[in-house]
């Protein structure tokens, strides 16, 4: 097959496996929620609720659509889908396994591998506000341009330290791709006997680890930072006038973006597509030959991609019914006198710590 | 009430607080007994003083009522119309009595007014309506969840 | 091809920034222009300067843009042209005819063949975009990067004591 075609097969994948996400993760927030409530949940329709999400986007296309008289039309109609395209644009560059060799021809199980890597994906995300902004602009509504003006802020003050945080990974595997990174994440960082320490992000930048987690908790706007929304303060901030599937396309985005973060996160913290421990012997116990060895290696190298970005998106739920949230001035005092040093005290550690040589 | 707390280091650096709070709720989502009663399969068990749908009692499918006129009076909602008649046996008896259950507060004040023991509160209290209902004789005197 | 494309899309929405009366419109025109210089970047092989562009000019620079619009709410009349007098007017016709006449007389002898070491293969050889332009920031050209980050050391000291004096005088 060429290399377009395989591009394509790819692009199918990730497009089809990302829209999956997004019933799933309904189902885990809100069942999740209920279970830490001491709640049941919803578990009505299908097992343990499960298609309560079908019935839910069943109800978002057939409700009725009102475009409010005061809006501005065009920009209240592109904003949805600005929010959404970001979204699903930046998973292309995050590898979910490694490359397999077919016909002598090098596969990537990664859309693009380009040469910007991590870059892109901040460039793509950062796109991702304006159409928070649009929508609080263009619903002519204060609580809604409240509610934008805020995510803005929120973001651009975000944006720093996350960029910061990842310096250190960055100037440790001297290379902004992601491939690169999730590969030279394989490599062993300590022996202790006969358990060997791989060199995963979260060993060798545990600071960096939690300022980027923060930051992506931010950027998405989850709690404890869903400033743009709130419900006693500013209604429901920016979606304010949207309604039925339009609604539904910005709790997409926001899943979607979700499981970028989660996805960046395991990728540069927690070795990507590495296998996780245990694995290994799995693989090797199937005693699988040739070709179909190096299938089965791809399998458990997307399935244990799979685990750590699913883990991550639990954790995004897990924090969101934990933490209560955090005022506004708390949020930019947070941001700014917190993060912004630590993250910049991170490079200056990562930079001494790479000048003597210990990593 | 304003509640100081002490906030050391640890508390202003946050992260060991967060991972406290993230263990509490793992806790509950695992551990803890769930609170939910499933409606139509299970029903919460009500003490015998709840009020709730009215009834009027029968003794040999006559109603006690005599139309006495004291549970509207009584009646702070001003929900109970009766339309007070006579019997070939020379009784007073009610020939409408009719409640209007969307008006009425269950304060249990008819219950405690009658003198015949006539109108009482059953424990029912699934009566949501699609619309506006007042509920006459005919409904009243079938007994229905009697205490 | 794809040259084309993009081009057609910044000069229309260049065009559109200057004719809508509302600044957020015309602001969200801007961005797409910038898109489409960031897209005219990747389609010369320049994949770090199109995210660059993306990352500051769309990504912070025009947000910043439409906060300050959105926070003053900028009004309309401002932006009527009908209200700017004649001298003005003409001067700035004047000056845009002698900038694009200096651009195309500049321009006219150009070669469009790259020119120098810095090949297409030579950067892929020597491990991409991003490694070589970094390379050479920090070897080559390491004086202009660090007056650059001087400079805006400068501008962020700058920002920083306006807005402490300004705090001063309110309180």
């Amino acid at each position: 097959m060429s290399e377009m075609s395989w591009t394509l097969i790819k692009f199918g994948l990730v497009l089809v496996g990302l829209l999956q996400v997004v019933p799933i993760m309904l189902w885990v927030e809100r069942r999740g929620s209920a279970l830490m409530q001491n709640r049941l949940g919803p578990n009505r329709i299908g097992p343990l609720g499960l298609f309560h999400a079908i019935c839910d986007t069943v109800k978002f296309i057939f409700k009725e659509d009102p475009i409010p008289s005061h809006v501005d039309r065009f920009y209240y109609l592109l904003a949805p889908i600005v929010c959404v395209i970001p979204a699903f644009m930046t998973f292309a560059v995050i590898p979910f396994a490694s490359s397999i060799t077919i016909d002598g021809q090098v596969i990537n199980f990664q859309v693009a591998d380009l040469n910007v890597g991590i870059l892109y994906i901040f460039a793509i995300a950062s796109l991702g506000v304006y159409g928070i902004m649009m929508a609080g602009w263009a619903s002519n509504n204060k609580y809604a341009l409240l509610g934008s003006v805020r995510s803005s802020a929120q973001m651009i003050s975000y944006e720093i330290s996350m960029a910061l945080s990842i310096v250190g990974i960055l100037m440790i595997y001297s290379s902004v791709k992601l491939g690169d990174i999730a590969r030279l994440q394989g490599e062993t960082l300590v022996q202790l006997g006969s358990v060997a320490i791989p060199k995963w992000g979260i060993f060798v930048q545990p600071l960096g680890l939690i300022i980027f987690t923060t930051a992506a908790f931010a950027e998405t706007n989850r709690l404890p930072f869903d400033l743009p929304e709130g419900e006693s303060e500013i209604v429901a901030g920016y979606h304010l006038e949207y309604g039925s599937m339009k609604f539904a396309l910005f709790m997409m985005a926001e899943y979607l973006n979700m499981t970028v973060a989660s996805a960046v996160i395991s990728t540069l913290f927690f070795g990507g597509w590495q296998l996780l421990p245990g694995m290994q012997f799995a693989l090797d116990a199937l005693a699988f030959d040739g070709m179909n060895r190096e299938w089965a290696r791809i399998a458990f190298e997307v399935m244990s991609f799979t685990i750590k970005v699913a883990f991550f998106m639990w954790v995004f739920v897990w924090v969101r019914w934990t933490l209560p949230r955090f005022r506004y001035d708390q949020l930019m005092s947070l941001g700014w006198k917190g993060m912004l040093p630590l993250s910049l005290l991170n490079i200056v550690i990562t930079a001494g710590l790479i000048a003597l040589g210990v990593i | 009430m304003l509640v100081t707390r002490k906030t050391g280091f640890l508390q202003k650096g946050y992260m060991i607080e967060v991972f406290k709070g993230l263990f509490i709720t793992m806790k509950h989502f695992f551990f803890s007994k769930k609170v939910t009663i499933q409606f139509p399969e299970e029903r919460r068990e009500y003490s015998n003083r709840f009020r709730g749908l009215h009834y009027i009692k029968a003794v040999n499918g006559v109603e006690n009522c005599t139309a006495c006129m004291l549970c509207p009076t009584v009646c702070p909602a001003e929900c109970i119309h009766i339309v007070a008649g006579e019997r070939d046996d020379k009784e007073k008896y009610p020939v409408k009595f009719e409640i209007d259950v969307l008006r009425c507060c269950f304060c249990g004040m008819c219950e405690e007014a009658c003198p015949k023991d006539a109108i009482k509160l059953s424990n029912i209290y699934e009566m949501s309506i699609r619309e506006r209902r007042v509920y006459d004789k005919d409904f009243l005197v079938e007994q229905r969840g009697s205490k | 091809m794809t040259f084309y494309i993009f081009a057609v899309i910044a000069v229309v929405f260049a065009l559109t920034l200057i004719f809508k009366k509302n600044p957020v419109s015309s602001a969200f025109s801007l961005i797409v222009v910038f898109l489409s210089f960031a897209g005219i970047y990747a389609v010369l092989g320049a994949h770090l300067i199109a995210a660059m562009q993306i990352i500051v000019y769309t990504g912070a620079i025009m947000v910043l843009f439409i906060f300050v619009i959105m926070l003053l709410s900028a009004d309309v009349p401002d932006l009527d042209y009908s209200r700017t007098s004649k001298t003005t007017k003409i001067t700035a016709l004047i000056g845009g005819l002698t900038l694009w006449g200096i651009l195309t007389w500049m321009f006219k002898g150009a070669e469009l063949t790259k020119t120098g070491t810095h090949t297409e293969e030579w950067i892929t050889q020597s491990g991409g975009n991003t490694q070589v332009l970094s390379e050479l920031l920090f070897s080559e050209y390491i004086l202009p990067f660090e007056l650059t980050s001087i400079l805006l050391l400068a501008a962020i000291i700058g920002a920083v004591a306006i807005a402490k004096r300004k705090r001063g005088k309110k309180t």
